[in-house]
């Protein structure tokens, strides 16, 4: 079949773009370091000044960028594909808000002052709540109308819990600190972060894959799929508990950050004939991709100045989400 | 062989009871035409028995009480009414869908799957648009796809929902045969019909369902009398005959009937 070795071709082309941008991330950083020399520094076991830089600073975050790139990519698609709405991405669900609202909530009492690691920890927690809250709404009859619904009631909710922690901040260092963790930024994380948030990711990301020859069958609807002997409810389990366990973990580590779930399946479906099953491969990629991207330019285009880099893709994912919707506006009823 | 045994069925949709105790068997070779008025419960009917909808009673296809589920799935394929593509994927890949029961994992298609895939498309005239996109198709020709599905499926009992609603009168008549052609082979088909022209000539039997209850099943010449017809349709009917064949044309309320008018 000729559209099985395009197919291979769309996802050999961004697993090379993965590695490239993977490698920028690494030789991009304030510390003026040549690219061979980091390189060099990486892969040596001495202890000067460069190799510390590479493997304490930069290895973390371009490793967290690829994780929870993918992660995005990879559960926006799956949940595009179990919801059958182009319009569902990993936040929908109400996970990432309620995640950021246990972060914020270490936050606030100051708690992660004391102990740094309560705040991805309550993240964690938050996200385990919203898929309680979620399945309990659903029911086991497989219904994405009440899904949708429930994130929406969920997000509110937490969103407004944010906002009150917000308004009655102790001091305004609080507030301010809040609100930098909800931007999303991927700045000084540690291998720490990385190896509290990677079993969590990896654990969702089986979930999210086995639910692809699902997802295929789903495109003839609930009932169709059902008839054709796929158990709605585990898909239901798998993409829930898969979406909390790696989007949680990555607003844990790199707080909320918008559009990749959302974007990068909108770009990739046409390219891989829209079958779900194969958008999952490479919208994670795409996905990883993008995040790498946005991280380095957020580093490049303001060095001095932190820019976070959940405003980066909200302020480049929302115009090019227009430009979509506009190019498609004839096919759309 | 009977494919299908089903006893003492009841099942609720919220509050109201729907089904009131159905039985009957199917055995192959029979082309069954699920009839009645709106509301009758033949949709219900059918997804109680694929366990679609929650039911209580006795529902044995196969041999078997409540199969797993991949394996009722290569016993019953089911045509639901609703006619629903989500993402623009070729009818190749919809077509290819109906094998996933018989796939294990994440395996590919094998030659019997392709071979099963292209019958089912060539039976259902849409091998020339094998590689355009289902959802850029007119309804009819979706229609045709989504059953092109469901045969390559290969389920030796097919359950279908107004498999003919929205189809032109040659592709109506055209599907009426291919379904009458799988009973010939010694499969079983059954269908929910609103045409009873078309259940009157090519079903091998029918069974007529009014508030859920069977009020009605045998023949065609025995269900589709002009007495049953207005007790429960409340329509006065044509019956004739031509060129062997029965026909049943409704042509009027029946008077007293309760529809209005």
């Amino acid at each position: 079949m000729t559209d099985t070795s395009r197919y291979r071709l769309v996802l050999a082309a961004l697993s090379l773009a993965v590695v490239l941008l993977f490698l920028m991330s690494l030789a991009t950083g304030p510390a003026a370091i040549g690219f061979a020399d980091s390189m060099r520094a990486l892969l040596s076991g001495d202890a000067y000044e460069i190799t510390l830089i590479m493997r304490e600073i930069r290895l973390p975050r371009a490793i967290l960028g690829l994780m929870v790139g993918a992660t995005l990519g990879l559960s926006g698609a799956v949940l595009q594909g179990y919801l059958r709405n182009p319009l569902a991405e990993p936040g929908l669900l109400g996970i990432s808000a309620t995640a950021s609202l246990g972060a914020v909530l270490t936050i606030y009492t100051g708690v992660s002052l004391v102990f740094p690691l309560a705040l991805p920890l309550a993240a964690l927690a938050g996200a385990g709540v919203a898929v309680l809250v979620v399945r309990a709404m659903a029911g086991g009859s497989g219904g994405t109308l009440s899904i949708i619904l429930a994130g929406i009631a969920l997000s509110a909710f937490a969103g407004a819990m944010t906002s009150l922690a917000l308004n009655l901040s102790p001091n305004p260092f609080a507030a301010m600190e809040i609100v930098f963790w909800m931007l999303g930024s991927l700045t000084d994380r540690s291998m720490i972060h990385v190896s509290l948030a990677a079993p969590f990711m990896v654990l969702g990301w089986v979930m999210l894959a086995l639910t692809a020859r699902a997802l295929d069958a789903l495109t003839l609807g609930a009932s169709a799929a059902a008839s054709l002997g796929f158990d709605l409810r585990r898909t239901q389990l798998l993409a829930v508990g898969g979406t909390a366990a790696s989007v949680g973990a990555a607003t844990a580590v790199a707080g909320a950050i918008g559009f990749v779930g959302l974007v990068v399946p909108h770009i990739l479906r046409p390219l891989v004939g829209s079958m779900p099953s194969r958008l999952l491969p490479a919208s994670a990629l795409g996905g990883a991709a993008m995040l790498l991207a946005a991280d380095i330019l957020v580093r490049l285009i303001a060095p001095e100045r932190d820019l976070k880099l959940g405003v980066l893709t909200a302020m480049v994912g929302a115009p090019f989400f227009l430009w979509l919707i506009w190019r498609s506006r004839r096919t759309m009823l | 062989m009977t494919l299908l045994a089903v006893s003492d069925l009841h099942a609720d949709l919220g509050r109201r009871e729907v089904l009131h105790g159905i039985s009957f068997t199917v055995s192959e070779g029979e082309f069954v035409g699920l009839i009645g008025p709106n509301g009758a419960g033949k949709t219900t009917l059918l997804r109680a028995i694929l366990g679609l909808t929650p039911s209580k009673g006795t529902v044995i296809i196969g041999n078997e009480v409540k199969p797993a589920p991949r394996v009722q799935a290569r016993l019953v394929s089911y045509l639901p009414q609703e006619r629903e593509i989500a993402w623009p994927v070729t009818v190749e890949r919809v077509v290819a869908l109906g094998r996933a029961p018989h796939l294990p994992g994440f395996a590919a298609p094998g030659e019997a799957d392709l071979a099963a895939i292209r019958s089912a498309m060539r039976r259902m005239e849409v091998e020339d648009f094998a590689q355009r996109a289902a959802t850029e198709l007119s309804g009819g020709e979706q229609a045709r796809v989504l059953i092109a599905r469901a045969l390559a499926q290969e389920a030796p009992l097919m359950l279908a929902d107004e498999p003919a609603a929205g189809l032109d009168p040659a592709h109506q008549i055209a599907l009426m045969k291919i379904f009458a052609g799988l009973a010939d082979e010694g499969s079983s088909v059954v269908a929910c019909l609103h045409d009873l022209g078309l259940a009157a000539r090519f079903c091998t039997r029918l069974i007529l369902l009014q508030d859920g209850r069977i009020v009605a099943d045998g023949a065609p010449r025995d269900v589709l009398t002009d007495e049953l017809l207005r007790s429960s349709y409340g329509v006065k009917s044509f019956l004739g005959e031509h060129e062997g064949g029965l026909i049943v044309q409704p042509f009027d309320l029946a008077d007293g009937s309760g529809h209005g008018g």
